[in-house]
């Protein structure tokens, strides 16, 4: 059911855990199944120096956030403002149809973390 | 490494004697027993010898068994037989919340065609109120469902109880057995039951094969139709092979019912008492004192079900889980919804449901895998914080 990606990244997640002084946070839940995602960034000039992540949900969730975070370390806002779930999954070599929406997870905890940093230094 | 099977309410394996047995009727005795030839009379003999089996596992006369292709076909016929059969007189079902979606999907079925459906509530453990049960019956009720045992949380409801509430009001009595067979005493008689369903595959027959008995006396409305078979009752050509091999399930079944069920349980308790000690904030699902044998149904606080699960795959532990994200079906368990279970928590329900064959080695490894899998998971959740769970509400 889940390709090799995905249960590489389900046993093995990189970047879990949390961030004593992370500049920005951003917490996501889908109504759809419970599944929540927690966001920390670590940013410099507008770049993506360290990111961690804590998540609630199933292999499919787990996987999607540990591989967005390898996805966008290092890249800058405006990039991974257009990280999109469909690059998640791909990136995993796919997700079965009705997991799809646990990739979503992912990408916009990731929106709402650079949301919640760019609206902090208006 | 070893894998072991935790799953036995979703199927077993097939008996060594049951497939012993069912080996020549694939292709020595082959005939139809409904020819009247030497190749159909070598096996009608052997349908009847099943039937004369079941018959004991439950206490009834062999002619009020019917073999069917699988538990929820018995569900069907009886919900629908019956609504069918005794329209006139009625068009009330009362049954509960917490039946298997054989039962649950054929009454919503039902009342989509003009029958009026009662779910009756279940309690914080799983368990009915009788009073509001009796209450519920009118002058239009037709049937009363309710199941032996569930199969998620493994709770048993008082079907005797049930069975002499049904009768004092004249009310037909259907119980899906499927769970129960082989695990606790199923008796007809004892329990005034009119109508129950079993199913092959969860006693160590095949899958394919199933039953229902009905009470002489209770006539239903078929739901194939096209032949003789089976008095009329279900058309079809006998699974031979399938039925040979439902009878010798049931003899052992009842063979071992003072024994097995005695020692699965000693060894379900092992696990629970061990899962307890071993990791904090755990709640487990349903009646501890009416449960079946076999089954624990657990809630790990702050973690989800499926993420549990295939990590214990990856240790060749096979269970099961109730809960969201799992094949397909991305609500939480009918079940644990029904028991007020909150929705967060009931997210972490893995069932873990043993069987003849497990051996006191299995428990001691999930002991020690399940755990640390727990820990690890709890450690990546953002819901899991200092040692406890700030989505999940006491209970513990």
């Amino acid at each position: 059911m889940y390709s090799d990606k995905v249960l590489d990244h389900f046993t093995n997640p990189r970047n879990v855990g949390e961030m004593t002084n992370a500049d920005a946070t951003g917490e996501f839940g889908s109504s759809h199944c419970g599944d929540t995602i927690k966001v920390f960034l670590k940013i410099e000039n507008s770049l993506i120096q360290d990111i961690r992540f804590k998540t609630f949900g199933c292999a499919a969730a787990i996987a999607s956030s540990s591989m967005m975070t390898e996805m966008v370390r290092g890249k800058t806002l405006e990039e991974a403002l257009k990280l999109t779930n469909e690059m998640v999954a791909e990136a995993l070599d796919g997700l079965p149809p009705e997991k799809m929406h646990c990739s979503c997870l992912a990408a916009d905890g990731l929106h709402k973390a650079i949301k919640n940093y760019l609206d902090g230094n208006k | 490494m070893k894998r072991i099977y935790l799953d036995n309410n979703a199927t077993t394996a097939v008996r060594p004697e049951v497939l012993e047995g069912m080996l020549p009727f694939f292709s020595e005795a082959f005939g139809n027993p409904s020819s009247i030839h030497w190749a159909g009379s070598q096996v009608s003999p052997a349908i009847e010898t099943a039937r004369r089996q079941v018959a004991q596992l439950l206490n009834c006369h062999p002619a009020e068994i019917v073999f069917t292709a699988c538990g929820s076909e018995g569900d069907n016929l009886a919900l629908k037989g019956t609504a069918d059969a005794l329209g006139e007189r009625g068009n009330h079902i009362i049954t509960t919340a917490v039946e298997h979606p054989a039962v649950l999907d054929t009454c919503r079925y039902l009342e989509k065609r003009g029958i009026e459906v009662t779910y009756l509530p279940v309690d914080e453990e799983g368990l009915l109120d009788l009073d509001l049960l009796e209450k519920s019956i009118t002058p239009r009720t037709i049937l009363i469902s309710v199941m032996w045992a569930n199969n998620e949380t493994g709770v048993i409801f008082p079907i005797r109880e049930i069975g002499a509430i049904a009768r004092r009001h004249k009310v037909r009595f259907f119980s899906d057995a499927v769970q129960a067979a082989g695990r606790l005493s199923v008796d007809v008689q004892e329990a005034q039951v009119d109508l129950l369903s079993l199913s092959g595959h969860k006693i160590g027959a095949p899958k394919g094969v199933g039953v229902l008995f009905i009470r002489k006396g209770n006539p239903l409305t078929p739901l194939i139709h096209g032949g003789h078979q089976e008095m009329r009752r279900r058309a079809g050509t006998h699974n031979v092979p399938g039925i040979v091999g439902f009878g010798i399930a049931c003899q052992k079944a009842l063979e071992e019912l003072t024994s097995v069920p005695r020692r699965v349980e000693s060894l379900r308790d092992r696990l629970q008492d061990g899962l307890l000690t071993l990791v904090p904030e755990v709640k487990v699902n349903g009646s501890l004192r009416h449960r079946l044998p076999n089954t624990l149904n657990l809630c790990f606080a702050g973690i989800e079900g499926e993420a549990l699960l295939l990590h214990l795959n990856i240790a060749g532990i096979a269970a099961s889980s109730g809960s969201a994200c799992t094949s397909g079906d991305l609500g939480m368990s009918h079940v644990l919804e029904a028991m007020r279970v909150d929705p967060l928590l009931g997210q972490s329900s893995v069932r873990l449901s043993l069987g003849r064959n497990t051996a006191a080695e299995d428990i001691d490894r999930v002991l020690e895998v399940l755990p640390p899998i727990v820990q690890k998971l709890r450690d990546m959740s953002p819901f899991w914080q200092a040692g406890s769970c700030c989505g999940a509400s006491g209970g513990y």
